[in-house]
């Protein structure tokens, strides 16, 4: 298989290099922080990719809150998956939340939606074949929309995210979600994005480089990779870092100073 | 002579050769037993440092025994929290620690208590199974339950109708519909404790794995109410619970500080910000603080005594470790210890040896007029200088055996009792 010998420093950051039967992020949880300057939406482009590569099983749900599902056709073709194809052989399943608006009003009405939301992507993993429910990888593309969708009450969005990571445990799947690290950074405690890294097992950030904007690197990924006990035999708590750039058909990742 | 001359003069360089031969013999046979002493002393040095770290438990120890001794009849049980941060995130890994040594003791019928309720916020009761299981521990309904307040917190499963899996683990746990009442909550903390040790007379502990996900939905009066009432509970051995510390104001944690009799904090090694843009040197700084942190430990007295201590934390892939901060030294001495190519012992003739050495500059009380040293050289010093040079030969009391303490001027050095002013030179 070609497969490995494509395997990239991302890839490896994440763990994806194992040799396992089982998916390798399956019941896990990756948070992925990016900021205005470097964004990270590449990263679930690749992990989109990875998980519907054609010798793996995954199926996704995409909750997708930033972008239709013609944006994420056109990137993800470029990068040589279909995702309409894949669609029909339903390994994609896309949510579509874009227009999501929570009630408004009383105290406990922004819940609802995010019941229901959570109802929708429940249903969908229960519906499909035994064999495939633990094959499953939950995206949400935005949660500072999720937010922004229950008019800001960060603390169901927290109870949603407590559902979702209850799912990591009872399926097996696993949760990717990104998030904007900056827009919580004025405020004195920032416990949301606190409360979802230490929900995150991985944690991948996206940050501009130190030195300033570069025409040959575009930011850089620290990629935390803790282990729960429960992932014994693989190695624990790992720090990576490394520089990328983004292209228009692909991604190149480089340790600093490797390359330009 | 030229200067490069004199260094190639063949008569001074075997002068020089056989001096400097004997100056080395003279050396190492009067110093030698000074040297091997201090080796001795070293070498006590390193096995007192390394018994010392051996026979003490360690914190981590310490508190487990103190949570498995329970608490007096009428008085409060020991509680114990551990406060962590994004910094240094190993609090459930030092929950999950404590949580099976108690868990050995109980089975082993070693503790005060009969049993454990786990309350579950932050992982699934099957995590709690599995890590017990995994530590060979036998996982029966008989000595554990597990309140679950993780699967369906907030009763969204019981609004959607959906059907629990049955898991291993349910047939332990007993679900928490609504974890926003803290008295039903804690009405069945106790009644599974209570269902533990049936109608005998016994007592419970209590495990809280995040008290940061009831503070959420909580004020932190109720909370603190919660856990003083368990902690009163006459059947309540003793109780311990996580903290994300960084979550909440310092006001919450001092609050449940002062509602436990240990507090264990974990912290990093290296105070890093970790929101900052980071460079390399950072990077690796986040690396260590991502495999060790520093483990705090207070301990409070009923008589008011507080004792603060630290080890350093080091996470593995079997789990974690403690070590004492000073035993580093003390186990980098122990593995170079065997490398050491002397003797650390002194043999009957080296000791006898040793004790007719006469210390420089020491006051024998042999009668002789005492002579301190003034920087000057007298007549027959000179002289006897002047032959040793040109003989190339030592005269030391080999009869005797006595060491000696040979001295040699260096060429350059300033005569002392020139009239010259040294400080002639001075610009003041």
């Amino acid at each position: 298989m070609n497969d490995n010998q494509s395997l990239n420093l991302l890839d490896r950051a994440l763990g994806l290099d194992q040799q396992s039967r089982t998916w390798p992020l399956s019941g896990r949880v990756v948070l992925i922080e990016d900021s205005v300057e470097t964004t990270a939406s590449f990263v679930l482009h690749h992990l989109i990719k990875r998980s519907l590569s054609s010798n793996s099983s995954n199926v996704i749900v995409f909750v997708a809150f930033a972008n239709p599902f013609s944006h994420y056709d056109r990137v993800l073709r470029k990068l040589g998956c279909n995702l309409v194809t894949q669609r029909d052989n339903n390994r994609f399943f896309f949510l579509d939340m874009l227009m999501l608006q929570c009630p408004d009003g009383d105290e406990g009405k922004s819940e609802v939606g995010l019941v229901s939301l959570y109802e929708k992507i429940r249903k969908t993993i229960s519906l499909l074949p035994e064999d495939k429910k633990s094959h499953v990888t939950v995206m949400i593309d935005d949660i500072s929309l999720v937010e922004v969708a229950a008019n800001g009450a960060s603390d169901y969005v927290l109870d949603f995210l407590h559902y979702c990571h209850a799912l990591t445990s009872e399926f097996g799947c696993s949760l990717v979600t990104l998030n904007h690290k900056d827009i919580y950074s004025n405020t004195e405690m920032p416990t949301f994005i606190l409360q979802m890294e230490y929900l995150a097992d991985i944690l991948v950030k996206a940050e501009p480089l130190a030195t300033g904007l570069a025409a040959d690197v575009h930011g850089q990924l620290t990629v935390l990779n803790k282990a729960t006990s429960l992932a014994l035999g693989s190695s624990r708590n790992k720090v990576h870092n490394f520089h990328f750039k983004v292209k228009e058909n692909s991604v190149e990742y480089f340790y600093p100073g490797s390359r330009g | 002579m030229q200067y490069e001359d004199i260094f190639q003069n063949p008569n001074l360089i075997k002068r020089r050769s056989v001096m400097k031969k004997q100056c080395t013999k003279q050396y190492s046979k009067t110093w030698s037993p000074y040297l091997q002493n201090s080796q001795i002393f070293c070498k006590a040095r390193v096995l007192s440092l390394v018994a010392a770290t051996e026979t003490p438990p360690t914190m981590a120890e310490t508190i487990c025994r103190t949570l498995r001794d329970g608490g007096l009849d009428g008085e409060h049980a020991p509680a114990l929290v551990i406060k962590d941060s994004v910094a240094s995130p190993f609090g459930l890994d030092v929950f999950s620690h404590v949580l099976t040594k108690l868990s050995n003791y109980i089975l082993a019928g070693k503790s005060q208590s009969r049993g454990l309720v786990v309350v579950a916020f932050r992982r699934s009761p099957s995590f709690y199974v599995n890590l017990l299981k995994e530590r060979g521990i036998d996982v029966n309904h008989k000595w554990v339950r597990i309140l679950d307040c993780y699967t369906d917190p907030f009763d969204w499963k019981e609004r959607l109708n959906v059907k629990e899996h049955s898991q291993e683990a349910s047939t332990l746990s007993s679900f928490c519909k609504d974890v926003r009442d803290l008295d039903k909550l804690y009405s069945s903390i106790v009644e599974l404790g209570k269902g533990l040790i049936g109608q005998e007379k016994g007592r419970f502990s209590v495990a809280i794995d995040l008290v940061s996900e009831m503070l959420r939905h909580a004020s932190i009066s109720s909370v603190a109410n919660l856990i003083s009432n368990l902690r009163s509970h006459d059947q309540v051995s003793s109780i311990f619970w996580l903290l994300h510390s960084d979550l909440h104001e310092v006001r919450v944690s001092t609050v449940l500080e002062y509602l436990s009799s240990m507090v264990a904090s974990l912290e990093p090694i290296n105070a890093t910000t970790i929101g900052q843009k980071g460079d390399l040197e950072n990077l690796s700084l986040l690396e260590q603080n991502f495999r060790k942190g520093k483990f705090h430990v207070r301990f409070k007295r009923r008589n008011g005594r507080v004792r603060v201590m630290c080890e350093e934390l080091h996470v593995e892939l079997s789990g974690i470790n403690f070590t004492s901060v000073s035993s580093e030294d003390g186990i980098i001495n122990q593995r170079f210890l065997p490398k050491v190519q002397f003797s650390l012992q002194l043999s009957e003739k080296e000791q006898t040896e040793r004790a007719k050495v006469v210390l420089p500059f020491e006051h024998q009380g042999n009668g002789k007029p005492i002579q301190i040293y003034d920087g000057r050289r007298s007549i027959s010093e000179n002289k006897n200088e002047e032959t040793l040079v040109s003989t190339g030969k030592l005269q030391t009391d080999e009869d005797t055996g006595k060491g000696e303490i040979i001295y040699f001027r260096d060429s350059d050095d300033e005569m002392p009792d020139s009239d010259e002013d040294p400080d002639d030179d001075l610009d003041i």
